[in-house]
């Protein structure tokens, strides 16, 4: 079990290495983007990566509603953590990318927008993750990530019928992808998820043993006599 | 409205069992084992920090135990067993903007009692008067403790669980309370007081409850402990909450 | 229901008695008021079009500023211990709470309302009937949530600073649905029926939450 966590950092240095070849040289440089369009293949498996992680937060804090388990919760912690890292890299690569092509830094597009109150609420969740007082801080936390879940559906509606109503500057869309494009498109994903997956089970393990310290410093403390102190 | 409901006396009313309690990294509770009978008037005595408060508020169902379980009167689930139990803070737990009487008139609803009879005989079993308009606010520290101790009555509950009743209390007023307290006693009630005026409820306390760091270290059934000073919270040893 | 009635009566006595919220909230409410008519010039001709998010985004202030009053009295001589160990159900004290609030952001909105129609000379060309369905909806949905994460944010450090933190995030598409209703209903460019149908399942859904999960708050310790 202790070699399987230092095989899989190799593998994904590898994986990562592989697929930043597969998107810098062998993809085919798009027609009217140019190599800025390359960005794509961080911009949305950052994307893909962020929402996944987003949804296991979400399933772990509803577990720990109902089971109080403390592994759930780090996993809650874990994903949001991670899953905010990510979502910063769309919202970091979408005007990058939105400038040269579209001419502008940022729209009010349906998934622009939607993405950014997504990333509002999990950096609220992670505020209020820091500020708690401890010991009731998970509790708090799962509450507030089912709150977050419930707001979905109104942010994608709110902001569907908002586009509807102001107009917005033409997105290049639709289209087809070209199947090379897409094959480098997964293989970058499959490398994200490999080191989302790793930075989180790091971080699990951090949390994990961050929190036996601190009960055995705890136990520790009340151990020793009073004149020892 | 149930009346209380008094289990035989001689026989434990509250078991805890392996009771820890942790806030961050202090462990506030570090393994309480005891069992309290019923119609007994225990007080609960100890440095600062060793834990009465939390003991008592982990009683009163505020605290969750971390490890370990707290059954009242047979039950696990401290808020079927409410009805049964009532509690007094440190601070008043009382609208200082009100006065008594409308005081006790709500707190009287959250227990499902709209009777003002019942408010005012609470009242005057603290000997204070019903008809007093002033504000609580307004009241001076000694009238604030016992109003509190009617609100902690209102519902005839079984058990007492009191936190630094005599607390800025005049003498006085804290002879009286205390003469209250076995006259509740003799009546059959249960009664937990966390207290720093041991000597106070010398006579009249029918168990000692010696706390330090966490854990119950010795139950006397008078105040002198062998070996120790015999007035505790006078010792310079400073509180863990300090550190 | 009847104990939430009982704690709403107490909670309005007090208000009454001490008055320290409402008036400070009032005149909390006319300065932003102020403010904002010299922030945005009140005379020009786009002022209509902006009167929508003016006015939402004033009354979401003063909002904030009623509700992380809420608790505060519970929280003096820890008078919420007294309910936690009583036997009365969580959310009779979240919707006393929660209807006090309401009652308080209204009378400021109440108030503020006619300040905003002179100082910016409104007139809603659409249908004027809906502005107070919208208003009641919005305020609803402000101080439903409100209530909860002002319960939520006790437990913090830095809690009047949380509340806001916690609340806005959540609150983007209610605003945004209060904003474009009433714009539409100012200009009448648009029918704001959806915006009222989003706002109204918006209230369920977050009202619903609120009732299922403020007993895990409260009790958080």
């Amino acid at each position: 079990m202790k070699k399987v966590f230092p095989i899989l950092c190799v593998v994904t240095a590898v994986l990562l290495s592989y697929a930043l070849y597969q998107a810098l040289e062998v993809a085919p440089t798009e027609a009217t983007m140019g190599d800025v369009q390359r960005i794509f293949y961080y911009h949305v498996p950052s994307a893909w990566t962020a929402f996944l992680l987003f949804t296991i937060n979400l399933v772990a804090s509803v577990i720990y509603l109902f089971r109080r388990s403390v592994k759930a919760d780090i996993v809650a912690l874990v994903s949001a953590e991670v899953g905010v890292v990510f979502c910063t890299v769309v919202l970091v690569t979408g005007p990058i990318w939105a400038r040269p092509v579209w001419g502008i830094w940022w729209t009010w597009d349906m998934r622009l927008t939607s993405t950014l109150i997504m990333w509002l609420i999990y950096v609220s969740y992670l505020m209020l993750r820091r500020f708690s007082s401890s010991g009731q801080t998970a509790m708090l936390a799962a509450t507030l990530s089912v709150f977050g879940a419930l707001c979905v559906p109104f942010v994608y509606f709110s902001i569907w019928f908002f586009r509807t109503q102001h107009p917005s500057p033409v997105i290049g869309g639709g289209g087809s992808l070209d199947p090379r494009m897409g094959r480098v498109l997964l293989i970058n994903w499959l490398a994200f998820l490999f080191f989302a997956f790793v930075v989180c089970w790091s971080r699990y393990r951090l949390e994990v043993v961050k929190r036996e310290v601190e009960e055995a410093q705890a136990m520790e403390d009340l151990a020793l006599p009073r004149s020892a102190r | 409205m149930t009346s209380t409901q008094t289990a035989p006396s001689g026989s434990p009313i509250i078991v805890v069992t392996g009771l820890i309690k942790q806030f961050g990294r202090f462990a506030a509770l570090r393994g309480v084992d005891a069992s309290f009978d019923a119609g007994r008037l225990y007080a609960i005595l100890g440095d600062n920090g060793a834990g009465k408060t939390t003991l008592l508020r982990t009683l009163a169902g505020l605290n969750r135990p971390t490890r370990g379980s707290v059954s009242m009167l047979g039950s696990k689930d401290l808020r079927k067993v409410c009805q049964q139990y009532g509690y007094m803070a440190h601070p008043s737990l009382l609208y200082d903007e009100m006065s008594g009487m409308e005081n006790l008139r709500y707190f009287a609803r959250l227990y499902g009692i709209a009777d003002d009879q019942r408010c005012a005989a609470a009242i005057r079993a603290v000997k204070l008067d019903p008809e007093l308009a002033r504000p609580v606010g307004q009241y001076s520290q000694g009238m604030r403790q016992r109003m509190s101790l009617a609100r902690a009555l209102l519902h005839d509950p079984a058990i007492l669980l009191l936190d630094e009743p005599f607390s800025n209390v005049d003498v006085r007023s804290a002879r009286e309370m205390v003469g209250l307290l076995k006259q509740m006693r003799d009546g059959g009630k249960t009664i937990f007081v966390v207290t720093h005026q041991a000597t106070l409820l010398e006579g009249a306390a029918d168990e000692f409850v010696w706390m330090e760091a966490g854990q119950i270290v010795d139950r006397t059934p008078g105040l002198h402990r062998p070996g120790e000073s015999p007035v505790p919270g006078q010792s310079p040893a400073s509180s863990t909450e300090a550190r | 229901m009847s104990l939430t009635r009982a704690t709403l009566a107490k909670d309005l006595r007090l208000e009454w008695r001490s008055k320290d919220a409402i008036n400070s909230m009032l005149f909390f409410a006319l300065l932003v008021v102020v403010i904002f008519s010299f922030s945005f010039d009140p005379t020009a001709e786009e002022s209509r079009h902006i009167a929508g998010g003016l006015v939402w985004v004033a009354f979401l202030f003063a909002a904030v500023v009623a509700l992380n009053q809420t608790w505060a009295r519970e929280l003096r001589n820890q008078v919420l211990d007294a309910y936690r160990v009583s036997p009365a159900p969580a959310n009779a004290l979240f919707l006393a709470k929660a209807f006090g609030n309401f009652i308080f952001v209204i009378v400021l909105e109440a108030l503020m309302t006619p300040l905003f129609i002179i100082f910016y000379n409104l007139r809603a060309l659409g249908p004027a009937w809906q502005l107070p369905i919208v208003g009641a909806l919005g305020t609803w949905a402000l101080v439903v949530n409100g209530t909860f994460f002002a319960a939520m944010s006790l437990r913090t450090r830095s809690r009047e600073i949380m509340l806001p933190l916690l609340l806005f995030p959540i609150s983007i598409p209610a605003v945004l649905a209060m904003v474009e209703a009433t714009s539409s209903i100012l200009t009448g460019e648009y029918s704001a029926k959806f915006w009222i149908v989003l706002l109204a399942a918006y209230d369920v859904v977050f009202t619903t939450g609120c009732l299922f999960l403020f007993e895990i708050v409260l009790n958080a310790e």
